[in-house]
């Protein structure tokens, strides 16, 4: 089948298998940070952005996205690098392997909150698994970041 | 400039947090063969016959092998110094097949669509075998899970195949049994801690290629690329120096890359082929065709005198290595060796094992390797003593622990140079509000909240064995170059070994480039596992750094014509003492490109006669649910003796991600088969690791000794982190409930379910 997808800000269209799945799609297409942890939705490591809108990629076929926006860590450098920056700082980033997909779910939430607190940053990321951090050092350097964003503007103010 | 105790950011942090292409899937050759295998459904046949003509005829399929096409040399997946303890137990696909997910055949195909046809239309037919699903009774068991001739053991573990023994031994000073009789309180009591998964986030992966001289290079996921190089050749059957091995970034370890997991298939497909191939394990494969935590089931006896003096332990610890013996007569060790040394004036112990074969996956190193489990038994038991004896038990340890200087015979008979595990104790009691919480408080709404403690401790190489090297090379500008054969996995092992290297030679961390783990180029390194890269290959860029100092030194004085008596060196000049001229790093580093005879480039190697413990203390507060058995962490101190701190930041994240995982093992995390030795949990849906809602607060603190044999001071941190969560916790809730748990995990059923017991 064929569809037509807006990833990153450029429209791809091409012929698809129909049982294709987004996470292979987006993988096939060069945006390597999109991680498989797990295939069942368990640890957010795939999340991608589907208009928006942060989904698992995972447990999404590539034509649902046909006609619609998709945005992966690659399409968001500048905010990556500015909150990533803040998650380096604590150490947190570790393997580094979940951090993709949790930085996903972090703008979308800074997105979505504006001075979110603790127990609002675990809630919404509590779908995004991290074998090596134990969690502390991301919410210390989600905690470093809200309060810089308090203090001027940041990139994901846009 | 100081650049050791510096919390440094990782060198590779930017590129990990804005998702770059750096992990073995993300570089492996775009047009390679997809290699999968097929799985044995059985825990314990012998294949009559396997048909794969129909299958290969689906388009794309390259070939598809089984037992007959695979070496017949046995050798173990272990990633152990040679010669390995682990037996040699294992082919590439063996006509045996010993548990339910064992290769049966490999395919490899242009797609994985393709490939997953073609599992599909592969016909097995197998004599089925009984199993052996309990590691109890397993030993000399009628039914031998390894009865083959070709099985091996290359030390003296006292292993036996014909017993379904992996490895056994008993150890000790003094008369314990006399010992025991003699004291005013005995405990004896069993505990169970089960197999649990590393489940790091990236699952195991490995890409292959051939490269202009015809050798197989191997990317992989892995801790121990020198070990990856032995192992693949003991099973391809082919020379060493045939093979590369090295690593890009992991995506976590724990030691589960310790073993080769998913090396072979894809070695062995791309040196039939000649063409590239990668294996990727599916979550599923990784839960059910890895090397997780051995099971063990520990007893121990632990006598006392009515004022708290404890004077006697006994352990004896059954090991459950499964299908195969990877790590199995290594990993029961630390059982012993690293619980019983935690008490300092022991009269007498013991310790004995077995270490059983049984028809389950196979288990491996993980994270705390066997001190985790003999730990939990120990810390345990004490602290079911003191409540016995009416004693607060963190008295009954101060009264007991180990202190620095003294001799340790259950460890070796090494000496604790460097121990302030007293201060811990001190200090996480202070943290946590001992005083006012143990044990415990009834809030009136059907909740306890309650405190738990336990110490830990682990060692920091295995001594004599481990080998860790380091190349560094001064290059024009100024600039260094760190080469190493360990590998970093996420603990910034990478950073660290700069840290020690700037610190070393008077420069910025930035100026030093790390490049490592590839056996053609890196120096001889044992590999990241035994908590040992910080210490062992620490002290070899530390040594190196000096060496190279000298030469740096000596080409100077060339360069001034003067004597390297006469010459100083800051980092960034060398000066003439006597005549106050200069040369700078960089002029030196570029004079060496011009005639020169001084190689600017230095390797050491280090080895260490002693394996240091670091120390720790953990103490934890709950909220206990009466009614639902709910656990809830309201608060986790530890605070950790490792030596100098290298990098606090990386150290601190290593305490927290590793108590993360210890709270997942004790309460809810266990590997479970049916009766068919099928694995009930083979996915993350199923296998619940913690999330972040789970874990409640971590505050970590460290009281640094300082370790006259490590770099700068410094101790490991890596695997003594998970050590703690479990007895605490089952503490906390023996000190809410009255009950003492003795088998892991304590889910809230079971505790729901033991209150209901004790009400009736
Ligand atoms: S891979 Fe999609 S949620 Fe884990
Ligand atoms: S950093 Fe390794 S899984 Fe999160």
């Amino acid at each position: 089948m064929q569809i037509s997808i807006q990833l990153n800000g450029k429209k791809i269209t091409e012929e698809i298998r129909p049982d294709l799945l987004l996470i292979d799609w987006v993988r096939q297409h060069g945006c390597y940070s999109v991680k498989c942890g797990c295939e069942t939705s368990n640890c957010g490591l795939c999340t991608v952005f589907l208009d928006e809108k942060p989904v698992l990629s995972c447990s999404i076929l590539a034509a649902r996205a046909d006609g619609r926006k998709v945005d992966t860590l690659e399409g968001l450098k500048e905010e990556a690098e500015e909150f990533g920056a803040f998650i380096a700082d604590q150490g947190a980033e570790q393997c580094g392997f979940c951090n993709p997909g949790m930085i996903m779910n972090a703008i979308a939430l800074f997105r979505e909150i504006a001075d979110p607190t603790d127990d609002e940053i675990k809630e919404y990321l509590a779908g995004n698994l991290c074998r090596c951090s134990g969690y502390e050092g991301q919410l210390r350097g989600i905690r470093a970041f809200i309060e810089y964003r308090k203090k001027g503007g940041a990139v994901c103010d846009k | 400039m100081r650049q050791v105790g510096q919390p440094i950011r990782k060198k590779d942090a930017m590129a990990l947090v804005t998702g770059q292409p750096v992990f073995t899937d993300d570089m492996a050759p775009k047009d390679c063969l997809i290699v999968k295998v097929l799985r044995s459904p059985h825990a314990n046949a012998l294949i009559k016959s396997i048909k794969t003509d129909i299958a290969k005829k689906v388009p794309g399929i390259e070939d598809i092998y089984t037992w007959e096409d695979v070496p017949q040399e046995r050798f173990t997946m272990a990633g152990q110094t040679y010669p390995e303890p682990s037996p040699y137990d294992r082919l590439i696909l063996d006509r045996h097949v010993r548990y339910v997910g064992d290769p049966v055949a490999i395919v490899a195909g242009e797609r994985e669509l393709c490939v997953d046809r073609a599992l599909k239309m592969i016909k097995v037919e197998y004599e089925v075998l009984p199993a052996i699903l309990d590691l109890h009774g397993a030993k000399d068991n009628a039914v031998l899970v390894h009865p083959e001739e070709s099985w091996r053991s290359l030390c003296p573990v006292g292993a036996d195949n014909k017993r379904n023994l992996c490895a056994s031994e008993t150890s000790g000073t003094g008369d314990v049994d006399q010992v025991l009789a003699d004291c005013d309180v005995v405990l004896e009591r069993t505990y169970r801690v089960q197999a649990a998964q590393q489940a790091m986030m990236e699952t195991f992966r490995t890409a292959c290629y051939i490269d202009a001289y015809g050798r197989l290079n191997v990317m992989s996921s892995t801790q121990i690329v020198f070990h990856v190089r032995r192992i693949l050749s003991n099973a391809l059957g082919i020379p060493k120096s045939k093979i590369r091995a090295f690593k890009p970034r992991i995506g976590g370890g724990f030691g589960a890359k310790q073993t080769v997991v998913s090396e072979v298939f894809p070695a062995f497909v791309t040196w039939k082929t000649k063409k590239p191939s990668k294996m990727v394990f599916t979550r599923e494969e990784s839960q059910t065709a890895s090397t997780p935590r051995h099971e063990m089931e520990v007893t121990v006896k632990v006598g006392a005198d009515r004022d708290g003096k404890v004077r006697a332990l006994d352990v004896y610890t059954l090991s459950n290595t499964g299908a195969y013996g990877e790590h199995g007569p290594t990993t029961v060790g630390l059982s012993g060796h690293k619980s019983i040394p935690l008490y300092g004036s022991l009269e007498a112990h013991r310790f004995s094992y077995d270490v059983v074969y049984t028809n389950v996956m196979s288990a491996g190193a993980y994270r705390g390797y066997g001190a985790t489990q003999g730990i939990f038994a120990v810390e345990s038991a004490v602290n079911e003593l003191a409540d016995k004896l009416g004693m607060d038990p963190v008295e009954l340890r101060m009264k007991n622990m180990v202190r620095e200087g003294q001799f340790m015979p259950a460890y070796y008979g090494e000496t604790a140079t460097s121990c302030a595990l007293d201060r811990c104790m001190k200090r996480a009691k202070e943290m946590i509000g001992w005083e006012e919480k143990y044990p415990c408080r009834d809030m009136g709404n059907g909740k306890v909240r309650s405190v738990g403690v336990a110490m830990g401790m682990q060692g920091s190489c295995i001594s004599g064995v481990d080998v860790g090297s380091a190349t560094i090379k001064l290059n024009e500008d100024g600039i260094y170059t760190l080469s190493i054969g360990a590998a970093d996995m996420g603990t910034g092992c990478d950073t660290i070994l700069a840290q020690i290297a700037a610190q070393s030679l008077e420069c910025p961390v930035e100026n030093v480039t790390v490049s490592g783990a590839d056996t053609d180029t890196s120096p001889y390194d044992s590999g990241s596992y035994a908590s040992s890269t910080t210490y062992v290959t620490g002290r070899a860029v530390e040594r190196a750094c000096e060496t190279l100092k000298e030469r740096i030194v000596q080409r100077a004085a060339e360069m001034l014509e003067c004597s390297s008596d006469d010459l100083e060196f800051d980092g960034q000049r060398a000066r003439n003492l006597s005549t106050g001229e200069e040369v700078s790093i960089e002029e030196i580093g570029t004079a060496s490109m011009c005639g020169n005879n001084v190689a600017l480039q230095v390797t050491e190697s280090n080895s260490s006669p002693v394996s240091p413990p670091p120390f720790m203390v953990g103490m934890v507060e709950i909220e206990l649910d009466k009614e639902t058995g709910h656990v809830e962490i309201l608060d986790y101190v530890a605070v950790v003796d490792c030596g100098t701190v290298v990098n606090p930041n990386l150290a601190r994240v290593q305490v927290e991600g590793g108590i993360v995982q210890g709270i997942g093992m004790a309460l809810y995390e266990q590997i479970q088969y049916n009766e068919k030795g099928q694995m009930l949990n083979n996915s993350l849906m199923q296998y619940k690791v913690p999330t972040r809602l789970d874990m409640g607060k971590l505050r970590v603190e460290f009281e640094s000794s300082y370790e006259p044999t490590g770099p700068f001071g410094a101790k490991s941190i890596g695997e003594i982190v998970i050590n703690t969560p479990a007895p605490a916790l089952i503490h906390a809730i023996a000190n809410a409930t009255g009950i003492w748990f003795g088998q892991l995990p304590v889910t809230s059923e079971k505790i729901a379910m033991g209150i209901l017991e004790r009400c009736e």
